[in-house]
């Protein structure tokens, strides 16, 4: 069965993940002899880094969603100028450098702020501080709100239009139509998209990193890096990693039991108006809450751009760290993006001829595998083999090398998670052709899948580039003077209070990564093939 | 994948060392910047040695330590410079360090020196620096600061990686032996933010952040000397000031011992350490002369350290102690 000579090479890439994964989480386990979950317990510290980790999730997510509801009702039935832009910039803020946002906010809301200059002319001063609970949880907000309202909207998108017809025709308030129509509508979708958001802030790591970090506002994530880069506790470190990973498990365990994933798909926003009984009080009720995600989304953007230009912007630029961050930061994108693509095709190309063939159960599994980041932190995979090799070799001269990897595994679900379908689709329509007329290997993928499905591809391609261009989290234990990438140059010139510099390069990364991702978005939709 | 792998293999080479007569020395940032003393040095060592010296700047001192025993064996370093009298015994025990050849007998240090791994380069008092200006009134006790100056805000460093954070843990130890975690508590109430390392707590004072940032009781004289500045001062405490004398180290796994030797030796000499009272801010360890800036500074009445052996015996439960206080 020519079937079959797919299947090996996804086989090993899946193993290959599986070792990857099992020796960092070995070298965590050698580190913390006779694991003991107590101490986590006993330990003071221990215990508010727990309880931080989830006050601070639980609190983003009420605050995120709760407020993601009113703004994706708003928005569902509303149409105005730049609407379509502004869902198109709602994407982005899932791939914008978490750095570059909390850039944008420190300069709306931080201590020489635009809010504090603002107040400043009046005479008085900033009455909050962004370091803290309050940061974390603005700039939480700030990353999941949009997300959780692009889901919620599209969630309400999928309401049949005769049920807003017949609303109509009988009138009911709106009050009553939110309760009958549009909440079970959204109650179905607000598990999946609240265990989202709480997994996405309970992991968070470079916000945390810049907005908090004293010994109040740290998350488990953070602490691990703390016990390993400050205090040389390699113990607690691997004892934190690994009650990470559990909690991370037992979440996405939970979150996988309650509730249906809805795919997200990329019409949100195409769906025509419908029929309803405007009044003022509705207009005003939804122009509040459209205004506000406004507010909340534009300025810190904006501000990224206005501050990038400022007198610094050509003693950055000409500065050799910059273009060495810069230069490490593309090498690490692009090499991760490619093994990610290619860990991901392969390993799709197994499951689906096993689906082909009706063995689903082992396909799931193996799509499993590929995801399995998803509930080892990408921080965590990186200390254990941070532990695993530092007896071996000087882990800083190849660390590159170990950025790649851990960026490549951080991207490969995205991959999975766009390339499925498509893939899965060609096959059927496609295999039985292609075993006729004999075409196998690189020229059955450049004449059928490449041209079948490029956009996905290059959707998958561009989403993991621009998501490891701007993470930090790999690059984080592994930093030093010789391996910056810009992410990291970021936080210390952030850390070294060069707010200037700092602009300019997040001007840089912001324009790079939304740049590049847009760019790629655009061309490959005109070029659109199937 | 043909053409990954050897792309890979590339970037491993790339990000190799290159062989050469270079000796790496890991030091604080604010040693190796442009405005402190590293580039002086650089440039004095490398006149004599035909050889070139690079400085790797790290977040502060303790960050120093932390790298040395991240890398292990395979560290890069051929000497630390910027560990200080508090770290000592714990540096030591790591086993990565070794036995210096320099004579030390010209340091002028009120004990003398007589430790052989490591050997000093400057010395000075922690004190809290403040705007004249802008504070009338600074406190005139550290418990004044802790218990009953409520309109005061401070900024300090973190005891995990900077070694004023870590004096400044030390210091209240010192004072408050076992009510440390309460005095710690009602310090963080008037804390604006704990930071990294020494220069971004500082360059946030200077901005106007804090009324008052832990820093040393020379940090005045850059203000005098570089900038003509008479408004900043350092405030002298009753219950006397944590002393601190900055200590390099050289590496045992270093492929440069001869040039790591010789580094060693241009510590003490005249010409390093007479840029330490004007590059790094504080005073030399040996006999040379001082800047006139230098006299209109305050030295403090009282002045004390813990041996290095009770810093290492204590220095992690002492950190467990700041961390959960500051937690509620």
């Amino acid at each position: 069965m020519p079937a079959k000579s797919y299947t090996l090479p996804g086989l090993i890439i899946a193993g290959f993940i599986c070792l990857f994964v099992a020796a960092s989480v070995s070298a965590l386990l050698f580190y913390s002899p006779g694991f003991n979950p107590a101490l986590l317990w006993q330990d003071a510290y221990y215990r508010h880094v727990t309880k931080f980790s989830f006050y601070q999730a639980f609190l983003s997510t009420i605050l995120s969603v709760g407020l993601a509801i009113p703004v994706a009702h708003a928005l569902s039935r509303r149409h105005f100028f730049g609407k379509s832009f502004l869902l198109k910039l709602f994407a982005t803020t899932l791939v914008l450098p978490v750095l570059v946002g909390v850039f944008g906010l420190l300069s709306v809301y931080g201590n020489s702020g635009l809010i504090a200059q603002l107040l400043a002319m009046i005479d008085q001063t900033l009455p909050f501080s962004i370091y803290g609970l309050n940061g974390i949880l603005l700039a939480h907000v700030f990353f999941n709100l949009p997300f959780a309202a692009r889901l919620l909207l599209q969630s309400l998108h999928s309401i049949p239009s005769e049920h807003h017809q017949l609303s109509s025709h009988l009138g009911i308030s709106h009050w009553n139509k939110f309760k009958l129509i549009e909440w079970p509508c959204l109650r179905q979708q607000l598990p999946h998209v609240c265990g989202l958001v709480f997994m996405l802030c309970f992991t968070s790591f470079a916000t945390v990193m810049a907005l908090g970090g004293g010994p109040k506002a740290t998350t488990i994530e953070l602490a691990i890096y703390q016990a390993i880069k400050f205090d040389f506790d390699l113990q607690a470190g691997a004892l934190l990693a690994l009650w990470q990973i559990l909690l991370c498990g037992s979440l996405a365990i939970g979150i996988q039991r309650f509730s249906r994933p809805v795919p997200l798909s990329n019409t949100a926003g195409k769906q025509s108006l419908y029929l309803f009984n405007d009044n003022r009080a509705a207009k005003i009720w939804d122009s509040l809450w459209i205004s506000l995600v406004l507010f909340l989304v534009i300025p810190p953007l904006l501000m990224i751009v206005i501050n990038g230009l400022n007198a610094k912007f050509m003693s950055v630029i000409s500065s050799t760290s910059f273009w060495d961050a810069l230069q490490n930061s593309f090498l690490v994108a692009i090499f991760a993006a490619f093994i990610a693509l290619f860990a991901g095709f392969f390993m799709l190309l197994t499951s689906r001829s096993w689906r082909l063939v009706g063995i689903d159960f082992k396909a799931d599994q193996l799509e499993l595998i590929a995801t399995i980041i998803l509930v080892t932190p990408g921080l965590v995979i990186s200390t254990g083999l941070f532990l695993l090799l530092r007896n071996i070799t000087d882990v800083f001269s190849f660390a590159i090398v170990i950025v790649i990897a851990v960026n490549a595994l951080m991207a490969l679900p995205y991959v999975i998670k766009t390339l499925a379908q498509p893939m899965l689709q060609v096959a059927q329509q496609y295999d039985r052709l292609c075993e006729s007329l004999g075409v196998f290997g690189f020229s059955r993928f450049y004449l059928i899948e490449w041209r079948a499905i490029k956009r996905p591809i290059i959707h998958a391609f561009s989403i993991s580039f621009v998501l490891s261009m701007g993470d930090l989290s790999a690059i984080a234990l592994f930093g030093s003077q010789d391996l910056r990438t810009l992410p990291l140059y970021l936080l210390q010139l952030l850390g070294s209070y060069q707010m200037e510099s700092a602009a300019v390069v997040s001007l840089f990364l912001f324009i790079l990564s939304i740049g590049i991702f847009s760019a790629v978005e655009q061309i490959s939709s005109k070029n659109k093939i199937y | 994948m043909k053409k990954i792998i050897p792309l890979m293999a590339l970037s491993v080479i790339i990000s190799m060392p290159v062989l050469a007569e270079k000796l790496v020395v890991y030091t604080y940032d604010s040693f190796a910047s442009d405005w402190g003393p590293g580039p002086k040095v650089k440039q004095a060592f490398e006149k004599n040695c035909a050889c070139s010296l690079e400085f790797v700047a790290l977040d502060d001192g303790v960050s120093i330590l932390n790298r040395l025993r991240l890398e292990g064996k395979n560290t890069k370093a051929d000497v630390l410079l910027g560990l200080d009298n508090n770290l000592m015994t714990e540096a030591k025990k790591t086993g990565l360090l070794a036995k210096h050849k320099v004579d030390t007998s010209k340091v002028i240090l009120a004990d003398g020196w007589s430790n052989n791994t490591f050997v000093p380069f400057d010395y000075g008092y922690f004190s809290f620096v403040y705007n004249k200006e802008t504070l009338s009134n600074p406190p005139e006790s550290l418990k004044e600061l802790v218990e009953q100056r409520q309109d005061i805000n401070v900024i300090y460093q973190d005891p995990r990686t900077s070694t004023p954070g870590l004096g400044l843990m030390l210091w209240m130890k010192w004072v408050y032996g076992d009510q440390a975690d309460d005095a710690w508590k009602k310090l963080a109430q008037k804390t604006v933010t704990v930071t990294k390392g020494w220069s971004e707590a500082y360059s946030m004072f200077l901005k106007g952040e804090a009324d008052m940032v832990l820093s040393y009781s020379t940090s005045p004289a850059y203000h005098i000397i570089a900038e003509g500045k008479n408004q900043y001062a350092a405030a002298n405490f009753s219950e006397g000031n944590y002393t601190q004398v900055e200590v390099a180290a050289k590496v045992k796994s270093s492929k440069n011992e001869k040039l790591a030797d010789e580094f060693m030796a241009f510590i003490v000499s005249d010409e390093f350490q007479s840029l330490m009272p004007t590059g790094n801010w504080m005073y030399p360890v040996t006999d040379v002369a001082l800047p006139e800036g230098f006299k209109k500074l305050t030295i403090p009445s009282r002045s004390f350290s813990f041996t290095a052996e009770k810093v290492d015996n204590n220095r992690k439960a002492w950190i467990r102690e700041w961390q959960s206080s500051l937690i509620y």
